[in-house]
Parts: C-alpha cells; structure tokens; sequence
C-alpha cells in the first residue's frame, strides 16, 4: 500500500445550496510534486481551503499521514506539517521582510507563545531567516515593510513562508501567478529547491510551471477529479483534452 | 556607502543594547532628579502640585502602554480598559488596609505587583470572553465589561465603597528601604521605580515571539493561523499581560491618592487611555508616554487656568486624528529621513512660517472658548474673566471682535501656509528619494 501523505475520501463541499466540490477522492502519495489544473471555477482553491482547514468540509473525510483533519482548525493542521501559501498574497504588511520569514519559523522552532525570549538573540531562528531571505532573493529588501514590497516580490516572500520550517506537506494556491517569465523561472527553481524530500500540491494555470515542476497531475472539473496521473498521461487524455488543455490550445 | 547601510541593518544584540540601556539608565536618573527643579530652597519644601503632576504621569504613563499593548500591538481597540487600572486602585487600596493593619506582612512597595497580578487575574477572566473575538465585536465586549464592573462598583459597597470609594493611609510602616511615604517626594520615586519596571517590562515583551505574533495577528490574522498560531490565544495572553501592567499603574494610583472611586473604572478613564494612546502614537513605543505625559499637562496644569480645559483636549484628538494619525511620535519619526540626510535647517523658516499663523489661531480659538464659557458659567459665579493676563470686559462687543477676527483670519492664513509647507515638504521628501537609491 502507498503511503498518502493527503487522503481525501468523498469530500463535499456545499456554500447555501450550491454544491462546490462535489465528491472529491484523492490520493497525494508521500513525496511527490502533485499538481491540480481546470478551468477557472472549478474548485481548485476551495479545495486548498478545505484540506488546510480555512473552511469545514460538508461532507467526507480528509487524512493527513493517516490522521484525520477535517475537523480541526488551522492552526493545529499546519502543526501537523501541513502548511498553504495564498493565491491572493497574505503577508503581515507592516512587519519587514525578514521578520515575515521569521513569524513564519516560530511555531517550528518550538518558541510556541514564549514572552520570556528575547527574539533577536535567537541565532539559530535568526540564520535561519537569514537562510530563507537569501533563497528567496530578497536579502536587499530585509528591512522593508513587507506591505511595500513590489508584487514579484511578495510573490516570493509568499513563496518563503510557506516552505519556512519543516513542514512535510506544502500546498502552494497559483504560486507563479502574475510573475514575469523571468522571475517564473526563478520561482519554480526555488519551489523545486525548497520542496525537496517534501510532498508539494499545487494549483496552477502556468501549463509550463506544471510539466516543470510536477509528477504527477489531477484535473479538477467542475468540483469534481475527471483525471489524475502521470503528465504524459493527462497529455494524452481525452476528458482532459475537450475539458481543459483544448481549449487552452485551440 | 552601501556597506554602512547594510551594517546598520543588521542585528548586533550586544552593541545595539548597550546604547539604549545607558539611555534608559540616564532617563531614569532624569526622571529621580526632576522634582528638584521645583524644589523650594527658602521653604525647604518640594512643589506639591509638580508632585502629584509628575506622580501622575508616571502611572499614566504605565496604563497608556499597557492599552497600546492592545491597541498598537495587537490592533484591538478596547473600550474597557479602566476596568483593569481602577480594580488594580481597589485591590491595592484593602491590600495597603490590610498591610497597615499587620494582617498582610508585606512591604508597600510590593503591593502594586500584587494588585497588578490581582487585575491580571479579572483580565484572564474577562478576556477569556473578550478575546474570543476581534475588531468590532472585541470593542463592543469590552464595552460591555466596562459598563458591568462600573456598575458593580456602585452597587457593591463591601468592596468598592459605593459613591464615596475606599480611602486608606499608605504610612503603614512596612517598607524595604525604611521609608515612611509621608512625604509626596518618596511615593513619586516609588512611582518612578515601578514606571521603569513597568515600561522596560513592556518593551521586553515587544522584543518577544508572543510580542511579534500580536502584530502579526493585528496584520493579517488568518495568515497567523496557517503558521500554527491561534490568533484567539495570541490576544488572550497579550490581554492578561496588558491587565497586569495597568494594574500596577492602578495600584500606585491608590497608594499615591489613598483613595479609589468609582472614576478608576469608568468609561471616562478608559476613553483618556484612548486619547492618550492616539495623541502619543501607536507605532512607536514611547508614543504613548508621550500622549501619557502630554494629557496629563492639561489636566492638571489647563484645568488650573481654564474651566474649558477639555474643549481643548478634544479639539487636539480632532485635530491630532485628522492632520496626524500617526501622533507626536509619527510626526517626529516623520523627520527621521531628513535629519539623516542633515536636511532639518531649512525647515526653521518654513516652521515659524507655520507657527505663527499657528499661535494667532489658537489664541483666537481660545478667546472665543474662554468669552463663550464665561458667558455662560463665569459671570454666573460672579468671576473677572482674565484672558493671556489682561482683564476683559466681556459685554463688550471688542474683544468678542478681536478673538473672533483672529480665529479666521489666522486660520485662513495657517490654511495657506500649511498648503504651502505641504507642498514643499513633498519636495524635500522626493528630493530625498534618488539620494537614497543611488546608494543603494
């Protein structure tokens, strides 16, 4: 049996009457670069937003590494190792850069809500930053308020917080999106560098981003998983074809 | 040039700590010093009213950080905070009752922190449900508390005293250094010692995780949660702890006037925390004290010359809410950037420019508040009415025309200055900006 570092079992979603994800079942196997791809609408964030517990689930189950999450918050589920990154960037704007990346490693450092630490003595918390800031180039914009970053960088500060600690499972909502060809090169070099020995699932539109980066593919359509497997595969495949890379083709 | 930027960026805990802690040190010693620059040498007495002034904005100084710790830090705006000031006054008032009366063998100068604790323990409490929630929710809970332990303090007369308020003697002859508090000058020391423990208590927790994490759940909660925070617990410790310092200024308060009333935990006082905190500034630690230090010279020192005192105090939110959100402090953080560049001297000019419209109005607007109230109070009581040292005659149509001339054309004027000084602030501003890029 593969071990599923995410299981979802029949997972529903409804907002009022309407039915988002409708029956979602989905193995995200330890260790793999799994990428969801559909047109736009089709639930791929509502499906972030319930794996990482920002909204509860209808019905159905969610596991992580074999433990159910579906009913906690999400807090407790990043604890767990789980941690998401934000379509629409979600930094602390007036906080500076590097104390962003910090913020990001305190839970993981064990500092949980200490009041008797004093942080800028903190060196290995410290390096640690230091180390997230230089991966994510942004060692020359450390000490600005990270509401007053340019996008691309926000993009990566976002990118930053995200993979800052040890969680084993990263989901990253449309990582690349609004980024330069330039800095999309950058950024999938990073994502790759960062995710290593990680579980990495992700949404993206960037057909590019998604053969470089992925090992294996679902297609989410309509709130549902019409296919999932290897790229070569869903190039291949005919529902995902008329459904999706079609369109984008033709 | 570059290197210099980038070194000063860069965190140096030993070297950078030393400079504030001799500042702290020299402020302190500042601060033990100042009542003798109102001693009286052919008395042989200090200025009892400076006393209590400067008395005063010690423990204001301790609860005006301790709301920002909410209101700043955290970015909860409370409307209840005097609950935590005035129970922290009760507690410590039966504490310095029971003390004296050999019941409590502990030393005067310890029942602060004890009353402070006391209140952090009424924070946990109430907190617990405050905290729940953020934003609106949070103020109107926090209004709520403070209504309820108003209303408490009226109807519970074993521990609030009703109407009267509890009264004690502080000379209960139990202190860790043998003095006696007869005399204003040791209870201002005592003050004073536990304003520093206090402020450098506060400004540690700033420096901490838990500190960080409430500015980061004040900028974006959510995002707080997806990195294992529970933003809930995050302002429910900065709750606790922020009733536990304005418990100590509570606490001295009590010891200082040996007398809590029901005031110590009305709506009133926790507004004043509010005013306090936004005149000050919230962004920058000391904003507060400033705002602390600022608002308690008008209580004491206006209210002594003028009945209108809190007209003033209100025209200055207004004024500070509208022209400077930031407060005192932002306005003097504002001037940072030029004063590294050695850009402040062609200010000078441009400031008298602006303060002298300035003065004109505000001595215009403060004719017309002083005719006005003497209009309607002060003749009433049969007083002379004596404006900037001159009796007027207030039936008068003169000097009704004078003030009233002065308040618009003088605001007219500063309106033109201060268009012109805008603009040419943006271009020093700007001036600025290139300067900088280049070296980078």
């Amino acid at each position: 049996m593969t071990e599923a570092a995410i299981r979802l079992n029949d997972v529903r979603k409804q907002f009022g009457n309407t039915e988002i994800i409708r029956g979602v079942t989905l193995d995200i196997v330890k260790g793999e670069r799994h990428a969801i791809i559909g047109p736009n609408g089709a639930g791929k964030t509502t499906l972030f937003n319930l794996i990482s517990g920002r909204f509860p689930i209808t019905s159905g189950e969610i596991s992580l590494n074999g433990q159910r999450i579906d009913a906690l918050p999400p807090h407790l589920i990043k604890r767990r190792g789980l941690s998401r990154s934000f379509q629409i960037t979600s930094i602390y704007p007036r906080l500076s850069t590097f104390e962003n990346l910090r913020c990001a490693l305190l839970w993981n450092q064990g500092y949980k809500y200490s009041f008797w630490h004093t942080l800028s003595r903190q060196k290995e918390l410290n390096a640690a930053a230091e180390h997230l800031l230089e991966e994510i180039n942004l060692t020359a914009r450390r000490d600005v308020p990270a509401g007053l970053l340019a996008y691309a960088e926000q993009r990566a500060l976002e990118i930053g917080m995200t993979v800052a600690g040890d969680a084993t499972v990263i989901l990253l909502d449309e990582p690349t999106a609004g980024m330069s060809h330039s800095e999309t090169d950058y950024a999938v070099a990073l994502i790759h560098r960062m995710t290593e020995g990680r579980t990495l699932l992700m949404v993206e539109h960037d057909m590019k981003v998604v053969f470089d980066l992925a090992n294996t593919i679902s297609v989410v359509v309509y709130g549902q998983v019409i296919a999932s497997g290897k790229p070569t595969e869903i190039r291949a495949n005919r529902a995902v074809q008329e459904a999706y890379l079609g369109a984008l083709e033709a | 040039m570059s290197t210099t930027l980038r070194a000063g960026a860069m965190p140096a805990p030993r070297s950078s700590l030393v400079g504030p802690i001799f500042r702290i040190f020299l402020i302190f010693a500042l601060c033990m010093a100042l009542p003798w620059l109102f001693y009286n040498y052919t008395t042989g007495r200090h200025s009892g009213f400076m006393l209590t002034m400067f008395s005063q904005m010690g423990m204001m100084a301790i609860f005006a950080l301790s709301y920002n710790m909410l209101m700043g830090q955290a970015g909860l705006l409370s409307f209840g905070h005097a609950v935590f000031f005035g129970l922290g006054g009760y507690f410590c008032i039966h504490l310095l009752t029971a003390a004296g009366g050999g019941s409590l063998p502990v030393p005067l100068e310890i029942l602060p922190l004890i009353a402070g604790l006391c209140s952090m323990l009424v924070a946990i409490v109430f907190g617990y449900m405050a905290t729940r929630q953020r934003a609106t929710a949070f103020a109107m809970i926090t209004m709520g508390i403070g209504e309820l332990v108003a209303t408490a303090a009226v109807m519970f007369h074993a521990f609030f005293g009703g109407e009267g308020g509890v009264s004690s003697d502080r000379m209960i002859d139990r202190s860790l250094f043998g003095l006696t508090y007869s005399q204003g000058v040791q209870v201002y020391y005592l003050i004073v010692a536990w304003s520093f423990i206090s402020i450098l208590a506060m400004l540690y927790l700033t420096t901490t995780p838990l500190g960080r994490m409430a500015n980061a759940c004040r900028d974006n909660y959510e995002r707080a949660q997806f990195m294992g925070y529970d933003p809930k617990f995050v302002r429910f410790i900065q709750f606790a702890l922020s009733g536990l310092f304005a418990g100590i200024a509570g606490g001295l308060s009590a010891i200082t006037y040996e007398i809590v009333t029901f005031d110590s935990v009305s709506g009133a006082l926790s507004a004043n925390a509010l005013l306090m905190v936004f005149i000050g500034g919230t962004n920058a630690f000391g904003g507060p004290i400033l705002g602390a230090v600022l608002i308690t010279l008008m209580q004491s020192g206006v209210s002594l010359i003028s009945n209108s005192w809190l007209v003033y105090v209100g025209v200055l939110f207004i004024g500070m809410v509208t022209f400077a959100p930031a407060g005192l402090a932002g306005l003097i953080a504002m001037h940072s950037p030029l004063q590294q560049a050695g850009r402040l001297k062609p200010l000078i000019v441009p400031y008298i420019r602006i303060v002298v419209p300035g003065l004109v109005t505000l001595i215009g607007f403060v004719g017309v508040v002083e005719l006005l109230s003497f209009k309607t109070i002060g003749a009433a009581q049969g007083k002379k009415l004596v404006l900037f040292g001159n009796p007027i005659d207030a039936t008068t149509a003169q000097p009704w025309l004078i003030v009233t001339g002065m308040f618009l054309l003088g605001g007219l004027w500063l309106w033109r200055e201060g268009r012109w000084f805008h603009t040419l602030w943006e271009a020093m501003m700007a001036d600025l900006k290139p300067k900088k890029g280049a070296a980078q």
